[in-house]
This record gives structure tokens, sequence and C-alpha cells, in this order.
């Protein structure tokens, strides 16, 4: 089960609203590599990881991402506060607006919806933590593309300290690679899957 | 900087060192340098919470006491609120 704390992970304090780099952050909310997708990866993962540790480090990853996913959803509802409809207008926020107001719906950049597609869980130990680490490298990605076309400080520092934490998941998801293959043959690790078959790296 | 202020900033940087050690922990769980300092941190950030919530209401909705006649819990600004009113 999960309790809610009532704080953002790290703060999000916008001055001016800016529905035109809304529209570019809200990927990381619904997008292909957001963190709504992160969160259901991890946490949908676990159930078939055959070792403690990892168990472990996907339910507390997964649970991190659902603070990540408040954050980005803190940043997208600050930056589209007190519109008028000329700023909608101009901004090109329109077409969201018509569908959602000023809430947050999960979409990315592009406007495509979230979608279970996003994610991979294969039932195999090897091959999840392997989506892992590159779900983290391509959220890490996401986030340098943001940097890079984002100028507003208050944007950017919680932005540079999400990219922060993908640079750490990644490291712990590789340690728990290594926990894993330490475990199997180490001349053939696709000999079974431990996630799969019974006495498998026994 | 006010006295809340204050308290919720140090809770909170206790609140990720302690995250960052329970990610390390996971996938070394037998460090013992890592465990000294989460019980190191863990203790600093129970006595702060129970300061803070004696003083200002629930910091978790599992909050021990809740003072008075109203359920604070339910009051803003909610975390991602920036610039609301209290």
């Amino acid at each position: 089960m999960w309790q809610y704390e009532k704080k953002l992970q790290y703060p999000v304090k916008i001055k001016n609203p800016n529905p035109k780099i809304a529209q570019l952050v809200i990927s990381q909310f619904g997008g292909p590599d957001g963190e709504l997708g992160a969160s259901m990866r991890y946490l949908s993962q676990r159930y078939s990881m055959p070792y403690d540790e990892l168990r472990a480090i996907l339910t507390d990853v997964g649970t991190e991402e659902l603070a990540h996913m408040e954050m980005v959803s803190a940043i997208v509802y600050q930056l589209t506060r007190n519109l008028t409809p000329d700023e909608i207008k101009r901004s090109g926020f329109d077409k969201y607006f018509v569908d959602h107001t000023s809430a947050v719906y999960p979409i990315a950049a592009s406007s495509l919806p979230w979608r279970a597609e996003y994610i991979g869980v294969k039932g195999d130990v090897i091959t999840d933590l392997h989506e892992d680490l590159g779900a983290e490298q391509k959220a890490r990605t996401t986030y340098d593309n943001l940097l890079r076309l984002i100028d507003d400080p208050d944007v950017r520092d919680p932005l540079k300290f999400l990219r922060q934490r993908e640079i750490v998941h990644y490291q712990r998801f590789g340690e728990g690679l290594r926990l894993a293959t330490d475990r199997l043959d180490s001349k053939n690790f696709y000999a079974c899957n431990p996630s799969f078959d019974k006495n498998c790296g026994k | 900087m006010d006295n809340r202020a204050a308290l919720v900033k140090r809770i909170h940087a206790l609140d990720f060192a302690l995250l960052e050690l329970n990610l390390f922990l996971d996938t070394h769980p037998d460090c013992e340098e890592a465990l000294y300092k989460r019980r190191e941190y863990q203790a600093e950030r129970m006595a702060l919470i129970e300061a803070y919530e004696s003083q200002y209401g629930p910091y978790v909705v599992t909050a021990k006491q809740v003072q008075g006649e109203h359920w604070s819990w339910v009051d803003g600004p909610w975390p991602w609120e920036y610039g609301r009113e209290c």
C-alpha cells in the first residue's frame, strides 16, 4: 500500500505562467518516457522479479517515480495558471484547452495520450532490467531536450533535479543487473529464466 | 526564514538523504556504513516531525495527534499550489 506525504520531493515554485512550455514539459507526465510510464513499468515488473533486492529496488524506484509524476504535474499546473483566452490562443495551448481546460492530463508533447505500449513488462529478469536501464536513459535524454528548449530558471531547476534522479536510478538498476547475473551461470546467463524456471541458478 | 519553514526544509533534506540511502541499501543490504547513517538520519527526522506536529498539525496523515476541533490535514496550500494564500 501507499501513504501520501503532503510535500513535493523537490520544490516547484514557478513565478511566470507559460502555456507554451507547459505543452513540452507535459511529455514527462504522459509521454513515451514520462514519469507515469516509469512508475507503471517498475511497479508492474516487480511481481515477476526473482530476487529480493530487485523486488525492493523496483518497488522503491517505482514509488519515487510517483513523486516525480507529481512534480512534473505541478510544473504543468503552475505554468497554466490564470490564463486569458488571448494567451491560450497565442501560445498554441488552445487545442489542449478545448479538451481539458487547465486540468493536467497525461499526454505527450506530440499530444498523444499516455498508453501502456510505452512500457515493457516481459517477466524475464535480464530483459526487464535492460528495459529499465534504457528507460532511465530515455528519460534523461528527454530532460536534456527540455533543458535545451527552456530558459526559465524556475522551470529548469526542478527539471535538473529530475534529470539527476534518472542517473541515480540507472546506477541502482545496473547494480541490480549485476546482482542478478552473479546468481546465474556465468557461461550463459540465458541458460534459463530465473523469473519462471524452477531451480534456475541454484 | 521562519521556524516552520526552517523545520520543513530540514525534514525534507533528511527525507531525501533517507530515500537515497534506501535505494542504495536495496542493492547493498549489508553495507554497515549506510545502515549507520540511516539510523542517524531517521532519529533526527523522527524528533523534528514530532516537533513540527506538536506546533503546526499533521506532517503525515497518520500523525500521532491532531490538535483542536479541526481536521487540519485538509488545509492548504497543497504541495503543488505555489503562490496560493494560506
